[in-house]
């Protein structure tokens, strides 16, 4: 097999043959000897005070074992940190107790108070319903805004207003810019709250050792190494005496991205009780006890010239937090929102405050994306409106006010420095694919036949590749985001590669390995990829933000030309020459214009572990261990377009066409990439048209299951139309941007905007998401109503 | 307390006790150890437990264990047989119809039913086919790209 070549390649995956054939290990899917089940007491109450908790009749059930409530443990379970902490004294950032098992209050619906631990899975739920609890109900707040307001029920009490933060960001004056515009157009846009929905929903096993003080955690999660030290650091069981493991995880999409109560939990009455525990999420429990994601109130203001200049766009947001801090939260609505607000324009005013609000509602994190979706839905709904309101093309304007194509940097008013884009580019090649002007007739001629259809933009860009640490921890990142890897070379020539991202679909193996495999001239099958697991590597941050290629894979590649260059100076010695004369190719050792000089690969690997011919001074071994540090973050970008077809009559609303344009730089495997491309568009289509989580005022999840909440099926889509232009970053040597959440950033903004163009006609200027049928129904209704509204006042005035 | 009951499972007959509320699904995975078979929901919605239950795709976390009293149960490890992937196996691989594989089980069963229904599916009748199989992860473009292959595989057009 010619190696060199599986770069870019479609290599099948080698995850899948174990997926495909029932041996996937998922963490419900491990076991151990005397295995006992943890379930948990949740609170019905959105807010309420707890007076008592009853355990007995459940301690006294049969195949109970131990009931724990807060009080009980309040000293070993500590209080869950934010990972992230804006500026004190800026942003008046205040991060409350956040206990794993609530003992005073509970505020949320779904907020743990006891932990029931039983034989069996069966006996311990049952357990659950025999836990008395003593709740004195109070007034309840589930809106960001109205959390705000004078009088609104307070979730913690030092917490003033209910105010987590209150962030600003801006570039220029924009207040100058609005004055001196020729239009200025404002929107209130509502980002509504999401639910993540993976489909399999969080698991826990723990197991101690009480000989050792070993604590093994089995968790479905997306950071194995930063749940074991944010773990130690909570609970104060030494780091290195707690080894978490991230098998098989199926699907996270940002929820699995937390030191989460219940790994505290199952940590801690491991340890208690010195036996193994497994808690497994059920679904319905999985809607209010996992993060949730999105829920913004934006109140967005664009200004410009009438001929279609931008010159500047004002943001206000209520960003709803939920009832506690989750560990990146305070980033979510801040960092990833507000830098990205400039989007792929040169507009150079740009206002934008955040209000990070506590409410009684499941606590909101990254959903992928993490506030780059709600900062693009903004930015390119607004660009259409204020295309709309100037009555301008909004493709014309788009290409006003792009900036232009640059490779090796452009400085952002925001103070962010893009890597490198070609905007025009990439909307080029959107049309190469959709037909603008086919479509505008095609438009015009359905209209007639009482067929409503629209086309929506979004020329994207968004923020991956997390992150420069130094810039991170400045911003408030409580850890370090670089990534790690160890490439370790065997006696007969195979490697293993440890890396510190932690996939859960992405095909990190195959990607990884077809580097590894390329870049050492060796076939894929003798390379083995291992991921996920404290003890078999030293650290890692994880996978999250389209950083395991842009980081992770730039730390491989620092791995492997350390492991390279060891392994010429072994080659050289062989061969008695120097090493720098010394060249590595399709895995031969060679030296330039010397036939008979060659040592293949498996010799030289032999050679260092045989250790009897080595360079003197060279230690034995081959193996690299390496961190990598970005200087900047990375930029993809790209074009999505949305054609909706509305049915007049019932409001039906349904994606016709998508077609999906992403730059993301170099690609490892165009396979891999389409799939989470066309992964993320579903889920951006999916809040566009389908998805809302929903509370009542007194703190009840409306949609609590998956019969409420409208997780997109099959049925729901059409086949995607994806492509790709190639602008490589500068950050990392393999030109890899990150490709795991374009989809998500770029659809809805591109599906609300073809149903606002399906209706413009009618005078609809904005339409919140989710495009529902009813929704859609009065919309048409109540615009044909002023539409005839207006058309007798003119009659009248004619007469 | 415990019932007995015989159910045929992957073409090898087992005699069971089973508590009276246990599900096919818990059986399947606690007492068989098939833990292929994954249980995503507790409404009946996603589909990622669906086995084949005397030939019908069933969701086998609504489906108590006594009910299943002499039938014949097909579970993701059953589908490949002396060795060789069943084609739907080898469709979703060749087409990348899965990313994190937590939903494939029962997506790759409840294909195995449509085709058996319909040899040469159209896209559409693909899609109204899977519509109780939810998936997260690759937005069924390459779900439905894995039948269509399987389809052409296996003969049908």
């Amino acid at each position: 097999m010619t190696t060199e070549t599986l770069i870019g390649q479609e290599v099948k995956r080698v995850e899948d043959h174990a997926l495909i054939t029932g041996r996937g290990q998922y963490v419900d899917d491990l076991r151990l000897p005397g295995l006992l089940h943890l379930a948990l007491v949740r609170s019905p109450y959105g807010h309420a005070k707890i007076n008592r908790i009853d355990v007995s009749a459940a301690a006294n059930a049969d195949g109970v074992v131990s009931v724990f409530t807060g009080a009980d443990l309040a000293e070993q379970l500590g209080s869950l940190p934010a990972g992230w902490l804006l500026d004190e004294e800026t942003a008046g950032m205040k991060a409350p107790e956040h206990p794993p098992l609530a003992f005073e209050k509970v505020r949320y619906v779904g907020d743990a108070v006891a932990a029931v631990v039983a034989n069996s899975p069966a006996a311990a739920s049952d357990a659950v319903a025999l836990v008395e609890v003593d709740y004195e109900p109070l007034d309840a707040v589930t809106d960001a805004e109205k959390a705000t307001a004078d009088g609104a029920p307070i979730v913690h009490d030092d917490a003033p207003g209910n105010l987590a933060f209150d962030w600003s960001v801006g570039a220029g004056d924009y207040e100058a810019a609005a004055a001196e515009a020729d239009v200025v157009v404002s929107e209130r846009i509502i980002n509504q709250r999401l639910i993540p929905n993976p489909m399999e929903a969080r698991g826990i096993m723990a197991d101690y050792n009480g000989g050792t003080d070993q604590l093994t955690i089995w968790t479905s999660t997306q950071i194995p190494h930063l749940v074991r030290l944010l773990f130690s650091l909570v609970t104060g069981h030494p780091e290195h005496k707690v080894r978490v493991v991230a098998p098989d995880v199926g699907g996270g999409f940002g929820c699995k991205l937390y030191l989460y109560a219940e790994e505290v939990i199952c940590g801690i009455v491991a340890k208690q009780l010195e036996r193994p525990v497994k808690w497994i999420e059920s679904r319905t429990e999985n809607y209010v006890a996992t993060t949730h994601g999105r829920d913004h109130i934006a109140d967005a203001e664009i200004c410009g010239t009438s001929d279609g200049i931008v010159t500047g766009l004002k943001v206000h947001v209520y960003a709803n937090l939920g009832g506690y801090l989750s560990t990146f939260a305070p980033a979510i609505p801040t960092i990833l929102f507000g830098l990205m607000l400039g989007g792929c324009y040169k507009f150079e005013n740009l206002s934008c405050t955040v209000k990070g609000v506590f409410t009684n509602t499941t606590p909101v994190d990254a959903y992928r994306g993490a506030g780059r979706p709600e900062a693009t839905y903004v930015v390119e709904r607004m660009m259409e409106r204020y295309a709309h309101e100037i009555g301008r093309d909004v493709l014309g304007v788009r290409r006003r006010n792009f900036v232009r194509p640059f490779k090796r940097g452009h400085d952002m008013p925001i103070g962010v420095t893009y890597d490198s884009g070609n905007y025009q580019g990439a909307l080029a090649a959107a049309l190469d694919k959709f037909d603008y002007q086919a479509f505008r007739a095609e438009q015009r001629a359905a209209r007639r036949e009482g067929k409503l259809l629209g086309v929506g933009f979004s020329t994207y860009i968004e923020i991956c590749g997390m992150a420069p640490s130094a810039v991170a921890g400045a911003l408030g990142a409580g850890a370090g985001l670089w990534e790690s890897s160890t490439v370790r070379v065997h006696p007969t020539g195979t490697v293993t590669v440890f890396t510190g991202t932690s996939p859960h679909g992405q095909g990190h193996e195959t990607t990884l390995a077809q580097i590894t495999s390329s870049r050492l001239g060796i076939p894929m099958e003798n390379v083995e990829v291992v991921h996920g697991d404290t003890e078999r590597h030293q650290f890692g941050t994880g996978t999250f933000g389209s950083r395991s290629l842009a980081v992770g894979g730039e730390a491989l590649m620092m791995s492997l030309d350390k492991v390279i260059d060891k392994a010429k100076q072994i080659a050289a010695h062989e061969m008695g020459v120097d090493s720098k004369q010394v060249s590595f190719e399709n895995g031969t050792f060679y030296v330039e214009d010397i036939q008979e000089r060659e040592i293949p690969w498996g010799d030289v690997a032999l050679g260092a572990y045989w250790a009897k011919n080595l360079p003197d001074g060279l230690e034995p071994g081959l193996e690299a261990v390496s961190f990598f540090d970005p200087q900047n973050f990375t930029w993809p970008f790209g074009t999505h377009v949305a054609v909706i077809e509305i049915d007049e009559m019932t409001g039906e609303t349904k994606l016709a066409r998508y077609v999906a344009i992403d730059d993301v730089g170099n690609v490892i495997n165009p396979m891999i990439v389409d799939g989470m491309v066309h992964g993320g568009i579903a889920q951006g289509v999916g809040q566009a048209l389908q998805e809302c989580a929903v509370y009542s005022d007194d703190g009840q999840l409306m949609t609590g299951s998956m019969m409420d909440y409208a997780v997109p099926t099959a049925e729901d889509f059409p086949n995607f139309e994806t492509g790709r232009t190639v602008t490589p970053t500068t950050v990392n040597s393999l030109g890899a941007k990150g490709a795991g959440e374009t989809g998500t950033i770029a659809a809805s903004p591109a599906v609300v905007n073809a149903a606002v163009d399906a209706l413009k006609h009618l005078g609809v200027t904005h339409l919140n998401m989710p495009l529902s049928a009813e929704k859609m129904w009065r919309t048409i209704q109540d615009a044909k109503e002023a539409r005839r509204a207006r058309r007798s006042a003119a009659a009248r005035r004619g007469n | 307390m415990n019932a007995e009951v015989t159910i045929t499972i992957n073409g090898s007959a087992h005699r069971l006790q089973v508590p009276p509320r246990a599900l096919l699904s818990q059986v399947l995975r606690d007492e068989l150890d098939l833990t292929g078979t994954h249980v995503g929901c507790d409404t009946s919605s996603c589909g990622a437990c669906t086995v084949l239950v005397d030939g019908n795709a069933t969701k086998s976390c609504t489906m108590f264990a006594v009910q299943a009293d002499g039938c014949s149960v097909t579970t993701v490890e059953g589908l490949a047989s002396n060795g060789e992937l069943h084609p739907i196996q080898e469709a979703f691989r060749e087409k990348h119809g899965l990313q994190c594989g937590f939903c494939t089980p029962g997506m790759m069963i409840t294909a195995v039913q449509i085709l058996e229904r319909n040899p040469s599916p159209t896209e559409e009748e693909i899609r109204s086919g899977l519509r109780g199989n939810l998936c997260r992860c690759t937005g069924y473009h390459n779900i439905v790209a894995a039948v269509q292959h399987a389809a052409a595989t296996s003969g049908g057009e």
